[in-house]
């Protein structure tokens, strides 16, 4: 099962790595993780997605609150959650090409952020899965780079994680 | 008055009440050395390699449930040390680590014994730091004490590049800790308990297991008192010996790999098991699955919530300091009218008592060699029980644990999970200096002893009467008896060769060597060294080469799946 584990975790350094070596020490999958600081700058906030069995999610959560950085851990997928991430695609866009992918960048809610001649940056915004759509919607090979940032969750209405 | 930060180094070291620091000099902490020597509160033991210094702080932390202190200097000094943290995170000991860096401006530009000490040690230690300013050491080093010490225990390590030991600033020492990202849980839930209580008295085939979270916590009259009350078995791990009295007629002595047969009959065919500060590890239940095969209720108390439901699902999970948990049970079952099923435990001990008919741990007492066990039953009774004992890892760790009856805790001290060779003499200096009065046992083999033998230097040192009992069979004996039942006895790199002459070295060392050949005179030659107050003794048994440890439950089987003798 894929859950969305929300981290709070002193704003030191090293405390990623404290978490990302837990991970790979214990054999957990991560399938992304991100981390920033929040509106407190002695905080960071990390959202990490990753997949097992009951118990072993039992475990991540378990093992994250031993850390001695960790304030507080929740898992999203508990509740009700959304996830968002950013995708930043870079796209050939020349002659009948550049109007088609116009008009999917505005079906998929994306936004052209730099124009060449050539090619297009879209800016897009989602669930991984809305993302994944776009990227199997529009021509493969059309496609010359493109760049996540892996999913960011927050609770529906007052679940909020606080210290 | 502005302090450098070596002098607040020491300071602390002294708030804190540290006696003895075991560490190793260089460059990185040659400001704290400098500091070390203008004082004469806390006490420095000069090891002969780093390795030895951490454990032998760890022994002293094993022996007394004091932190231990270990100071080593940066790169080499630090990776020598890892060994050491590693042994200690295992077995969850307190203890604290502080080491020298390079300079701050040096830290990243592969500077000479440079190495990312908080990088190498950071997956064996419960937490490290890395200091970058003068003002955080007095705070760093009361954080490190306190994380070392509360919750479940383990190493921190506390590193410090030397330019920081040579700034100034005011030394104020924080009278408390309060973070507010840790704060181990002490009180177990009263209802869990609860609930606990009545699984208990619902039993009809009890059985209390122990592990070293009773040594740790502190709680070995409270576990004593619980079994009484109840009249169950129990039985002890190998870090939890001592924990309940090992001559009491309620213990079934140890449990697992070479655990008794009736420990490990009882604790697959029981149907209800509290689990008390151990972790049901591979060691202790075998295969899981066949562990599973017996439907049983479990009852799992410990500190550490990450340790319940690892391997093993429990029904009634009780979080909490040990010792408070054990005293809460006690109180509860004080109040309550329900008695266990007298005539279903009867019948069980009944059971248990044929098991032990079994009689498990018997070996050949006409052999015209000396057997292993023989020395360690000797070793008993010329102590009186009241030993000390340290050992290193493989057959002679398992035979002492067998054979020398621990009914108090704190008196077997001995490498349980990472299972590191060459423990057992720098465990005994630090138990040795924390207990100068005390009876002090090496149980060592050949092959474990060579492994940290330069400590036999640190010994002549600071005169430590250390009785080293090496059981030389001139093989690595676990490592051999394992190629002889799963390897078609094919002793690969297994012999040891080339062995040095044990008396000859001990006496180079300056101390007293005894060789000993003939099972009649094992009782004089542990007599004579234990008469022998003052002096290291090294006796050298040469044992059966082809002994094995029994019972034995081969990799991959079932408790109950034992090889017996």
């Amino acid at each position: 099962m894929r859950h969305i584990i929300s981290v709070l975790l002193e704003n030191e350094a090293g405390a990623l790595s404290r978490v990302s070596g837990l991970f790979s020490a214990r054999g957990y999958n991560i399938e992304s993780l991100t981390v920033a600081p929040t509106e407190d700058a002695t905080l960071s906030r990390m959202t990490i997605v990753t997949s097992g069995s009951d118990e072993v999610i039992e475990q991540i959560t378990k093992q994250l609150n031993k850390l001695i950085d960790v304030v507080k851990v929740v898992d999203l997928s508990d509740g009700d959650h959304i996830e968002r991430e950013l995708m930043l695609v870079k796209v050939r866009a020349i002659g009948k090409d550049r109007e088609e992918m116009k008009r999917m960048a505005d079906i998929f809610r994306g936004r052209i952020i730099d124009v060449t001649d050539r090619d297009y940056t879209i800016e897009l915004t989602g669930t991984g899965s809305k993302l994944d759509a776009f990227l199997n919607a529009i021509d493969r090979t059309a496609i010359m780079e493109t760049v996540r940032t892996g999913a960011s969750g927050i609770g529906r209405g007052d679940r909020v994680l606080k210290v | 008055m502005q302090l450098t930060g070596a002098e607040i180094v020491i300071r602390c070291l002294q708030e804190e009440g540290v006696e003895h620091v075991f560490g190793y000099p260089g460059g990185a902490v040659l400001f704290i050395y400098d500091e070390l020597f203008k004082q004469s509160k806390v006490k420095h033991i000069l090891v002969r390699h780093e390795q030895g210094a951490v454990h032998a702080a760890d022994g002293y932390a094993r022996s007394t449930g004091k932190v231990g202190v270990s100071l080593v200097t940066s790169g080499p000094g630090v990776t020598n040390a890892v060994t050491g943290i590693a042994t200690a995170y295992m077995d969850s000991v307190p203890v604290v680590i502080i080491a020298g860096q390079v300079p701050t401006h040096a830290i990243g530009q592969d500077a000479f014994q440079e190495c990312d000490t908080v990088g190498i040690t950071r997956p064996c230690v419960k937490h490290n730091f890395l200091v970058k300013d003068v003002r955080d050491i007095a705070s760093t080093i009361k954080k490190a004490f306190y994380i070392a010490a509360t919750g479940r225990p383990g190493p921190v390590v506390v590193d410090i590049p030397k330019d920081i030991t040579a700034q100034k600033t005011e030394f104020i020492y924080p009278d408390k800790v309060v973070m507010r990202s840790y704060n181990p849980v002490v009180k177990g839930h009263a209802g869990q308990i609860k609930k606990a209580i009545q699984m208990l008295m619902s039993a009809k085939r009890p059985m209390i297991y122990a592990g070293g979270g009773v040594i740790l916590g502190g709680a070995s009259a409270e576990l004593t008192k619980l079994v009484k009350f109840l009249g169950f078995p129990c039985t002890n791990t190998l870090m939890g010996l001592g924990g309940y009295p090992a001559t009491d007629p309620q213990s079934v002595g140890m449990l697992g790999m070479h655990g008794t047969y009736e420990a490990n009959m009882a604790m697959q065919h029981c149907d209800v098991l509290i689990a008390i500060g151990a972790r049901f590890d591979d060691r202790v239940i075998g295969n899981p699955a066949h562990f599973f095969e017996q439907p049983r209720k479990i009852i799992h108390v410990d500190i550490d919530p990450s340790s319940i439901s690892k391997r093993v699902r429990v029904d009634i999970p009780v979080v909490g300091d040990v010792r408070d948990v054990l005293h809460e049970m006690i109180r509860q079952l004080q109040a309550t009218k329900d008695k266990p099923d007298q005539a279903a435990l009867k019948a069980w001990w009944t059971q248990i008592k044929a098991w032990r008919g079994r009689d498990c741990l018997k070996y050949d007492r006409s052999s015209k060699v000396i057997k292993p066990q023989f020395v360690i039953e000797k070793l008993y009774e010329i102590t009186k029980g009241e030993a000390f004992v340290t050992s290193d890892v493989g057959q002679h760790q398992m035979w002492a644990a067998q054979f020398y009856k621990f009914d108090k805790p704190r008196r077997w001290i001995n490498s349980g999970g990472l299972g590191t060779m060459g423990v057992g003499l720098p465990y005994a200096m630090g138990v040795q200096l924390a207990h100068p009065k005390a009876t002090v046992a090496c149980v060592t083999g050949e092959a474990s002893i060579q492994m940290c033998i330069q400590e036999l230097s640190t010994c002549k040192q600071y005169r430590l009467p250390i009785k080293i009992v090496n059981l030389n069979n001139r093989y690595m004996g676990m490592v051999r008896q394992w190629q002889q039942f799963f390897h078609g006895n094919r002793y690969a790199e297994s012999y040891m060769d080339a062995l040095p002459d044990f008396v000859k070295l001990a006496e180079a060392y300056g101390h007293v060597g005894i060789h000993v050949e003939k099972p009649a005179d094992v009782e004089p030659a542990l007599k004579e060294a234990f008469a022998r107050k003052k002096d290291l003794v090294f006796l050298n048994f040469v044992t059966d080469q082809t002994e094995n440890v029994f019972p034995m439950v081969p990799g991959g089987k079932g408790l109950s799946e034992m090889i017996l003798v």
